[in-house]
């Protein structure tokens, strides 16, 4: 069995949060002191049944305003896969917890209120979720109940949408009816959209494939750790641990070590008390190599035969998540991996429009600005482009007067 | 290109191993938090893949409420010794005898709120900048929204209108003195997916959580193991049950569950089948909807 990590996005009061816990209802997931809570909680839908958003929203001050703060996941399975949801805010204040519900996800439901179509939220969060990479989408257009469950509300939204995502280059997406309050569509296909012919969500959930083994030829694994017994019998032992970022290692494998760019061989991969033939991405392991090299926590091992970018300047999209804004003059300190070192933001090439997506030329980035920027690094960073390798093409951006993590960076480029 | 096997218990595996190495690398004095229980046992099987067979780079830290089941001390002691590692002990009994808490009264009377004041005057003594935990997401509604690595400011304050961003699988340790991390790498796993690791890794556990006879007493609908530290009056009838614990804390917070579940694969069996979740059985979460929040915002686990 597989796990598929998925979030809901979209704007304010879409239904995000009534979307998860129907999902979650419906498939029996919810427990019966669990249920009894919701019971006796006070926040009721009109017709007096069960708000099924408090099953997400944890936090008293969520209940309190009936709205989603921060990213919340759950967890459930049917017989034939797991699934791990975030559920993230749509009000536009919180855009940075929907960035981190979304960052770890392999596929996106996007809420669409059948009564106020594509919104400039819709169109934020389908962005991101371009910017992010996330391969397959799901656009709910929710309340179909409020609509008359009508076909026509419902072609003329996914026609509007079909243009964004053909904007947006989304390449798999998938359009689904439903009514998260009522439950149409959601796990059962309904009754009351007998012009709908595709299936439900849930059973679209099961099936959408998500490729799992990793074709990358890239291998990459950052050094997490040293691990040195120095007993008297392991006197010699020192095993690099970390996690195979992408692609595949094996023994006797040529591989590279940067920053230092010496070359070694694969001596042996360990997995506890286990010996391995190959460390696959994913996998966390421990490498050993055949020859005596400098290596330290912050370096890459990599296939010698296909090797990462190296540079101090990097063209990236950028997130901004923080209330300060940018300071071009500041020093950021950058995370790429187990690897930190300073940086600056030299250059500011455009932000983006969300309205319109166009690109501006801008000299200031604030809160919720995206845009593409070059990125100056003190040490050169070994990195892959992002939509080649997702895991060693991302980075965050730390302010060191207050340690918050501050930008999300996406590498599209290496400046020459 | 070949081909591997890389289920979903692997994959989980993988993250936590990946998340306790970055405690390593990023902290100057990680601890990792032990109370005994199934959660903390397996993060410990989780460190030895992580390290071995170089030491833990932090120490096991239990925070004793004095009214443990003498299963889990025994069973704490014994794997202490098995694995090597040093384990520290932050006394609850010594923070009331030094008169920093004062014990509850009362018929619902437990430890487990003064818990927290120990867990921060032994974060304090030893200087820790990080304490890893075996909190799971799937618990409770407040921890479902907690970050993997979760910042606590110098009251040991979790703040849970300004966490920060936590992209990809890049963990931000960097922190303020006196501040600390709490780091939980089995966030995303579930109760069953912690059950189905423990049978797959063959993972001895405290006797406890197998179905054994006690003596018992039913308070607010529970069923509460009969001992000194529950205070009991006329009207409490003590009665003979089958039963195992689902989750183990202290003794007067941790309710027992009627149960014939002997084995293992039977206990999967039976969460499997459950109508009720796990933290159905912890008084501490009964009080209020934010019981949890409200905890974690004072500085508990
Ligand atoms: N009639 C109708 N109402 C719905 C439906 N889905 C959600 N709602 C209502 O819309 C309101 C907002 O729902 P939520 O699920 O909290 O919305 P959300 O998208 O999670 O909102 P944020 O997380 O704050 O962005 C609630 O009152 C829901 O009961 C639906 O399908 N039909
Ligand atoms: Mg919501």
């Amino acid at each position: 069995m597989n796990i598929l990590k998925f979030f809901t996005a979209g704007s304010v009061d879409d239904g995000k949060s009534t979307l998860i816990g129907r999902l979650l209802y419906d498939t029996d997931s919810i427990l019966a002191d669990q249920l009894e809570a919701l019971q006796r909680s006070n926040r009721k839908n009109d017709d007096g049944t069960i708000d099924l958003a408090i099953l997400t929203d944890g936090l008293r001050a969520e209940r309190e305003q009936g709205i989603t703060i921060d990213v919340a996941y759950k967890y459930f399975q049917t017989e034939k896969r797991k699934f791990i949801i975030a559920d993230t805010p749509g009000h536009i204040q919180y855009t940075r917890n929907m960035v981190t519900g979304a960052s770890t996800a392999n596929l996106a439901i996007i809420l669409i209120d059948a009564r106020n179509g594509v919104v400039e939220q819709t169109i934020r969060h389908s962005y991101i979720v371009s910017l992010l990479g996330i391969k397959h989408v799901v656009v709910c257009i929710n309340k179909m109940d409020m609509v008359d469950y009508s076909e026509t509300v419902y072609n003329s939204i996914i026609e509007k949408y079909k243009i964004l995502a053909q904007q947006l280059k989304l390449a798999d997406v998938t359009y689904i009816p439903v009514s998260a309050l009522k439950g149409d569509n959601v796990v059962q296909v309904s009754e009351n959209m007998n012009w709908y012919e595709g299936e439900s969500l849930l059973h679209f959930l099961e099936k959408v494939d998500t490729d799992h083994l990793d074709q990358s030829l890239l291998a990459r694994m950052p050094v997490q750790w040293v691990v040195r017994p120095q007993t008297e019998e392991l006197h010699d032992y020192r095993g690099y641990a970390g996690r195979v970022l992408s692609g595949t290692f094996n023994l006797n494998d040529k591989v590279t070590v940067l920053p230092s760019g010496a070359s070694s061989v694969i001596e042996k991969i360990e997995f506890f008390d286990e010996a391995l033939d190959a460390a696959h991405a994913g996998q966390s392991v421990i490498i050993h190599l055949k020859d005596d090299v400098d290596i330290s926590r912050g370096d890459t091992i990599v296939n010698a035969s296909a090797l990462p970018q190296e540079t101090k300047l990097i063209e990236a999209d950028l997130c901004w998540m923080d209330t300060r804004a940018l300071d071009t003059s500041m020093m950021y300190n950058i995370q790429h991996n187990s690897k930190i070192t300073k940086c600056k933001i030299s250059e500011i090439l455009h932000r983006v429009d969300i309205n319109t997506l166009d690109k501006h030329a801008a000299d200031e980035f604030k809160l919720n600005d995206i845009g593409r920027v070059i990125v100056k690094t003190a040490d050169a960073l070994a990195f892959d482009l992002y939509d080649d390798n997702r895991a060693n093409g991302s980075a965050i951006l730390v302010d060191t007067r207050t340690n918050l993590t501050v930008g999300a960076l996406m590498f599209r480029a290496a400046v020459e | 290109m070949s081909t591997y096997n890389f289920d979903y218990l692997d994959e989980l595996e993988a993250e936590a191993i990946h998340i306790l190495r970055e405690v390593a690398g990023q902290f100057e004095k990680p601890a990792l938090l032990f109370s005994g229980g199934k959660d903390s046992i397996t993060l410990v099987r989780l460190a030895e893949k992580a390290f071995r067979p170089g030491k833990f780079p932090f120490p096991l830290v239990h925070i004793d409420t004095g009214h443990n089941f003498e299963e889990t001390i025994i069973y704490r002691d014994k794997m202490v010794e098995r694995i090597g590692e040093k384990l520290i002990i932050g006394s609850v009994q010594e923070s009331i005898d030094q008169g920093k808490v004062v014990e509850q009264t009362g018929k619902n009377a437990s430890r487990n709120a003064l818990q927290t004041v120990t867990l921060l005057d032994t974060i304090a003594k030893y200087g820790f900048d990080a304490c890893i935990g075996g909190a799971r997401r799937d618990e409770e509604k407040a921890r479902a929204k907690e970050r993997i690595f979760s910042v606590r400011d110098e009251f040991g304050q979790w703040d849970p209108k300004r966490q920060r961003p936590e992209l990809w699988n890049i963990y931000n340790g960097k922190i303020h003195k006196g501040e600390n991390i709490r780091v939980f790498p089995i966030s995303n796993w579930t109760e069953l997916d912690v059950w189905n690791y423990i049978r797959r890794e063959k993972i001895e556990l405290p006797s406890i959580y197998f179905s054994h006879e006690r003596d018992c007493i039913t308070r607010n609908g529970q069923l509460m193991a009969a001992s000194p530290f529950l205070n009991m009056d006329d009207e409490d009838v003590v009665e003979r049950k089958q039963v195992r614990f689902r989750t183990v804390g202290d003794m007067s917070c941790t309710a027992a569950v009627e149960s014939d579940a002997f084995l293992i694969d039977d206990i999967i069996a039976e969460i499997s089948a459950s109508k009720i979740s796990e933290r159905g059985a912890r008084m501490d979460d009964k009080v209020s909807e934010a019981a949890m929040e409200d905890r974690k915002k004072g500085g508990y686990f």
